[in-house]
């Protein structure tokens, strides 16, 4: 039985989570290839041949790959598919972009988000915001999943893999790039962060996330943020934590100025320790904090930054 | 240029699921259900590129049964000209959705098919981008910004690192996020406007498509529950729990 996992990366750096995938494909057991897709993107090869449990990576080095357009990739993957049993990808937003049309071209379902492997064709998914947990057995021959990763541990990288080298290009001609905006951050990534730190409506506009930020550079912590506040502008997209946004799980999580409607809870509840400042004593958010302070954050806060 | 819409009725997002005793599925007996928000937003969309000129008919479809008549008529209080039910009682897997839809772009020739990024019950985040491999489409999924030019469409996209702007030939498919737009509210002409607009139901069955389960549901439970924590008087003691108790910071 052969994996083939699709790696995260944006040209310059493997994304860690490629690990956890990695981590998913181990679970299920099999011989794992690592597919690297994008242009200039050697020394992702070199990064992603030493991930443990992989035993070959496939580098697919092209223009045409550069920004892992939906299009394009999906085509390289579907051509790849015939030797394998499970098509993995973690579930960010080039995965969630790219996975159901190979999917679909390969005419089979998509099992999305899993959080962990139950066997080679069982997984388990969080359904209705997390509110529910579902145990899905996959009928197709072969299995197309997107892996959550806050569901699983990385592998070590200290390994080395065989690089090969594929030359077909898959241009669908559809699409092209356009350009980036990228928000440019010196802390740790939401996703990998091992302390996250999110402000919400009661943050009142964007400059007052700067109350956050004393406090992320002494956690060494990365700043999220609830719909409402990226609805209200205080905030770019990115940074939003819940349901459809970032999923994040890190040792501790503080919640500042956050209700906790169930959308955001589902993006931060699996958290190790939840911390919630909210001067409504009757947030929802109290509910899952394992610590909480009934104070106003514009009091709290900077008391907090001053004694960390 | 028509602009097709499919949608989805889900549980309300204010509601809170609960798992069924025999954990078969959650319970969904008298709970209140909506139109998926992402497709309200894609709805909200497609009548505004009307609203502008570009659009000419905008065109709600959806796959349910017949209770689900009730959001394609919320479509059409919102600004959406006809509506199609592809009827079925079954609940279906994306990828068979994907193919139902596939008949009706097929029959319709849309230019732009608008849906929602996900709907907020399976959490599956699929159907869009199946409906473009169908299609052979290209896709702008999870879309902030929608610009129709000639016979190309920019799509500004929501990724993990910030925003993302393609090009995509027309016919495209677009998938909705959040910052789209902020959709309006029917208003109470519209909806009394809408009873009358024209909605076609065509059953499943008559696609000719294999509808068959990919996948087999074997149990839902509830999530692990946090157990809730306890408040604390001050900033010190907080600091104090998080270092000697919780162990989380130093």
């Amino acid at each position: 039985m052969s994996i083939l996992v699709f790696a995260e990366h944006d040209n310059s750096t493997l994304k860690a989570d490629t690990l956890k995938t990695v981590a998913a494909a181990q679970a299920i057991g099999g011989d794992i290839h690592l597919l690297v897709a994008g242009s200039n993107c050697q020394s992702i090869a070199q990064e992603a041949a030493k991930v443990n449990g992989v035993t070959k990576v496939l580098v697919a080095d092209n223009a045409a790959y550069e920004h892992q357009l939906a299009e394009n990739i999906s085509l390289l993957v579907t051509e790849l598919a015939a030797d394998y049993n499970h098509i993995l990808a973690t579930a960010l937003t080039t995965g969630k972009n790219f996975m159901p049309r190979v999917a679909a071209l390969l005419d089979v379902a998509q099992i999305s988000d899993i959080i962990a492997v139950e066997s080679a064709d069982t997984f388990v998914r969080p359904i209705y915001a997390g509110n529910a947990i579902a145990t899905v057995k996959s009928l197709d021959s072969k299995k197309v999943i997107t892996v959550r990763p806050t569901g699983f541990d990385p592998v070590a990288a200290d390994g080395s893999a065989e690089i090969v080298a594929l030359d077909s290009v898959t241009d669908a001609g559809i699409s092209s790039h356009v350009n980036d905006e990228l928000s440019v951050s010196e802390r740790p990534d939401l996703g990998a962060a091992s302390v996250v730190i999110s402000g919400g409506r009661g943050m009142q506009n964007g400059d007052n996330f700067k109350l956050l930020e004393g406090i992320a550079d002494k956690l060494g912590a990365a700043i999220g943020a609830s719909r409402a506040a990226v609805d209200a502008g205080f905030v770019p997209n990115d940074m939003q934590v819940g349901q459809t946004g970032k999923i994040v799980a890190p040792d501790l999580y503080i919640a500042v100025g956050i209700s906790g409607a169930i959308q955001h809870l589902a993006g931060m509840k699996d958290s190790k320790i939840i911390v919630a400042i909210n001067k409504d004593a009757e947030a929802p958010i109290f509910q899952v904090a394992d610590y909480g302070i009934v104070g106003d954050l514009f009091d709290v806060l900077p008391e907090l930054e001053g004694k960390l | 240029m028509k602009v097709l819409v499919p949608i989805k009725r889900v549980i309300d997002y204010n509601v809170k699921v609960r798992v069924k005793a025999d954990n078969s599925n959650v319970d969904l007996a008298n709970v209140k259900m909506a139109i998926n928000p992402f497709c309200e937003i894609a709805v909200e969309e497609a009548v505004r590129l009307k609203e502008a000129g570009i659009a000419t008919e905008v065109i709600a479809v959806t796959v349910g049964d017949k209770a689900s008549q009730e959001q394609l008529r919320t479509a059409l209080a919102l600004g959406a000209d006809r509506a199609i039910q592809i009827e079925t009682d079954e609940k279906l897997d994306a990828l068979n959705i994907a193919k139902l839809l596939q008949k009706i772009v097929e029959e319709e020739q849309p230019q732009l098919v608008i849906l929602g990024k996900q709907s907020i019950d399976s959490d599956n985040n699929q159907t869009g981008q199946m409906l473009a491999a169908l299609t052979g489409m290209a896709q702008g999924t999870f879309a902030s910004e929608v610009k129709v030019d000639g016979d190309t469409v920019n799509v500004t996209r929501e990724v993990d690192s910030g925003l993302q702007t393609i090009s995509l030939k027309l016919p495209a498919i677009v998938t909705t996020d959040l910052r789209l737009n902020e959709p309006r509210y029917a208003s109470l002409p519209n909806i009394m406007k809408a009873k009358r607009k024209p909605l076609v139901v065509k059953p499943a069955a008559d696609f000719g498509i294999d509808l068959s389960p990919r996948s087999t549901l074997l149990k839902v439970t509830p999530p692990a529950e946090r157990k809730a924590g306890i408040v604390v008087d001050s900033v010190d003691t907080l600091i104090e729990k998080l270092k000697n108790e919780a162990k989380v910071i130093s």
